[in-house]
């Protein structure tokens, strides 16, 4: 079988070198001032953080399961920056640090993994949909929404843009394909980010796509570009242009961030099972906050007391976390059937009264109901 | 004589067996190579069977069970892993439309060994969609055969049976009872093993039948002998389509009562279904209507609330109580 494209080395979006050279692009000029450089080190560092220390919260067994996104901070916060007040994103489940810009607070995304609550933000309220679990699923919702952003007439300067996030292993899933399709003939209002991480749990990308993956975008007719998903800067600057460019009425564009994910999958995984420790330190050597401090110190555009605030702000937030996290009040018994319909239903009715005679009838024999 | 297996490592060496008796059986699914599954029910089969039989697939549910109906087709017997209960929806359209009617479409001439091992059921803190009970979208299915196991000997054998069986069958794994271990005779002829097709009376009993099966079976065992003031008999239903009737009624005509538990709803459940026809078959035997424990008519809750949605030792035991109550 030839194989060509996927020996072609394929152009990476690249601003803010590895080294700490803000070297720029001439496709994607980026007008940043310092201030905002530095806000940007601050989310870097700040969603880092409430992710170290949600990892250690599920080992201490207050959270039944995390997903970590350490090693994608550049990534989701150079394209959650991106978005305007206005514009809608449609989570996977690890997109920790778009809830960041979007406004979620993280103890509400720790109450999805402590297991209180299946989500609970108002999606409308943060422009930021629930996590989807389901692979690929959200993909559909985000075209969908787009579709109804046009019938809306939302479009110029002043309308919206829609952004899916999901990872390099939903691209094979029929759905992100079905959404690549519906988005193109419909030139739909949406910008698909994948977040390629090079691993979906044991699976790497060469298991999931022949071809590069922002590749594929060519084969349902709009523009797919791939840009280094270590540098924030670049993940911002290519991401602002195609929610623009959707903005405008030019339809969606596949941007693929080139990251990796330097944890395990979720806190249940062991990737020392399938994956060379080698590949991990190469990337570590990429890290996407040490580049952007290197540019700050570089050109003198942040004192120590500047890093030395951070820090202390990183512990304050890690302190609250954890507070917060351990305070989540456990659901009541009859949480079950709320929000099961919109509308009164007889059969729930039933159950829950039935159910609540049944946790009566325990009272006064101890909590553990005789057990 | 036997090994002490866990079930998780019972339906590991019954897959091993599978494969080293017939060169046809391959393993498909996403994680299931290297990894040997997020389980681990598929450990080691890669390093020892090689990529062309234990297939890391992509991440596509759809995918995997439509190219193993293509396999199928081509003469292999694929065995696929769907990685958690809630992951099996995207496979919906190949499964119902495609992988259950074969048969009858090619009135007869194809056949689909195609065997869907389904992690399922709750009980272990997961997130959203990793602790359903589809069991009766399957059981509503014409065309497939759908059983589920409860203890290590079962899992050994019934994966085997699944897997030589012609016809599609979906492999329901209790995944909150993957560690519950127990001595299995692999050195058997696999001719001496209980049909899959079979029920099985796990207790005996004289004053009322507990049905239950996969996870619900040892929540059974324990609340029948909870209950020191009856004699509880517990059947362990093995096979949800087809069900062993007369099992369940010879059962159920010597004891007078039926409580049937299970994960899986209330309504729509797969208890309705035994309920009506015990009731048809056993009429003048009951002392009592045949009662059903399930889960409720809800989407599975958080996590911090599933030790009250999944029916547990007491609310099986209030299930018997009322059935006493007639």
């Amino acid at each position: 079988m030839s194989d060509t494209t996927a020996h072609e080395e394929p152009e990476l979006i690249q601003l803010l070198t590895p080294e700490g050279e803000l070297t720029g692009h001439p496709d994607y000029p980026l007008d940043i001032s310092a201030e905002e450089i530095r806000a940007l080190y601050r989310d870097l560092v700040l969603v880092r953080r409430v992710d170290s220390e949600a990892v250690s919260l599920q080992r201490q067994g207050e959270l039944g399961l995390w997903a970590s996104l350490l090693g994608q901070e550049a990534a989701q916060i150079g394209s959650g920056r991106a978005l305007g007040e206005r514009d809608m994103a449609f989570p996977s489940y690890r997109e920790h640090g778009v809830a960041w810009c979007r406004g979620i607070a993280p103890k509400e995304l720790l109450g999805m993994f402590r297991g209180v609550t299946n989500g609970g933000w108002d999606p409308h309220e943060h422009g930021f949909h629930l996590y989807t679990i389901v692979i690929g699923s959200q993909a559909l919702h985000a075209t969908g929404y787009a579709m109804g952003v046009q019938r809306d007439g939302a479009v110029g300067e002043d309308g919206t843009a829609v952004i899916s996030y999901f990872g390099d292993g939903a691209t094979s899933q029929g759905d992100t394909n079905e959404a690549f399709n519906f988005a193109s003939v419909n030139n739909a209002p949406v910008v698909f980010f994948c977040q390629n991480n090079q691993w979906a749990i044991s699976e790497s990308t060469e298991r999931q796509s022949r071809v590069p993956i922002y590749k594929r975008a060519a084969g349902f007719g709009f523009p797919g570009v791939r840009v280094d998903g270590n540098d924030v800067l670049a993940c911002l600057a290519v991401t602002r242009a195609a929610l623009n460019n959707a903005r405008e009425g030019n339809g969606p564009t596949l941007v693929e961030a080139f990251t990796y994910r330097m944890g395990a999958h979720t806190t249940n995984d062991d990737p020392s099972r399938y994956r060379a420790s080698a590949e991990l330190d190469e990337w570590k050597a990429k890290d996407p906050i040490l580049r952007v401090r290197r540019y700050l110190e570089n050109n003198g555009l942040a004192d120590d007391a500047f890093f030395a605030s951070v820090d202390t702000e990183a512990e304050a937030i890690g302190e609250q976390v954890r507070t917060e996290c351990r305070a989540l009040p456990d659901p009541e018994p009859l949480d079950i059937f709320h929000e099961v319909y919109a509308e009164p239903n007889v059969q729930i009715d039933r159950q829950r009264s039935e159910f609540a005679e049944y946790l009566a009838s325990f009272e006064g024999v101890g909590a553990e109901g005789g057990r | 004589m036997g090994t002490n297996l866990t079930i998780g490592k019972a339906i590991n060496a019954g897959l091993r067996a599978s494969m080293e008796h017939d060169p046809k059986v391959l393993v498909m699914g996403e994680d299931v190579g290297k990894l040997g599954g997020v389980f681990r029910v598929t450990d080691g089969l890669y390093k020892d069977f090689g990529a062309d039989r234990v297939i890391d697939t992509p991440l596509a549910e759809s995918g995997i069970v439509g190219t193993a109906i293509g396999m199928a087709m081509r003469g292999y017997r694929p065995v696929v892993e769907i990685q958690f209960d809630g992951f099996f929806f995207p496979a919906a359209n190949q499964t119902f439309t495609q992988l259950a009617k074969m048969r009858r479409r090619s009135a007869g001439k194809l056949s689909m060994p195609i065997v869907m091992r389904i992690p399922y059921g709750g009980g272990i803190g997961a997130v959203e969609h990793h602790s359903e009970s589809p069991e009766a979208y399957f059981t509503h299915t014409a065309g497939l055969r759908v059983v589920t196991v409860a203890n290590p000997e079962d899992a050994y054998w019934m994966i085997q049976q699944a897997i030589r069986s012609d016809d599609p069958v979906i492999f329901l794994e209790p995944k909150r009872r993957y560690y519950e271990k127990a001595e299995v005779d692999t050195a058997a002829p696999i001719e001496e093993a209980t049909p899959m097709g079979a029920a099985r009376v796990a207790r005996h009993g004289t004053d009322a039948t507990l049905l239950a099966y996969g996870p619900m079976v040892k929540t059974a065992l324990q609340a029948a002998e909870a209950d020191t003031d009856h004699s509880i008999e517990v059947v362990d239903l093995r096979s949800l389509s087809p069900v062993d009737y007369p099992t369940i009624v010879e059962s159920v005509k010597r004891t007078g009562r039926l409580v049937i538990a299970h994960e899986a709803p209330l309504s729509g459940g797969p208890g309705g279904e035994i309920a009506a026809r015990v009731t048809e078959e056993c009429f003048y035997h009951l002392e009592s209507p045949v009662i059903r424990v399930a889960a409720f008519d809800t989407p599975y809750p958080q996590s911090r609330l599933e030790e009250h949605y999944l029916p547990d030792l007491d609310r099986v035991l209030d299930g018997v109580d009322r059935a006493f109550a007639y």
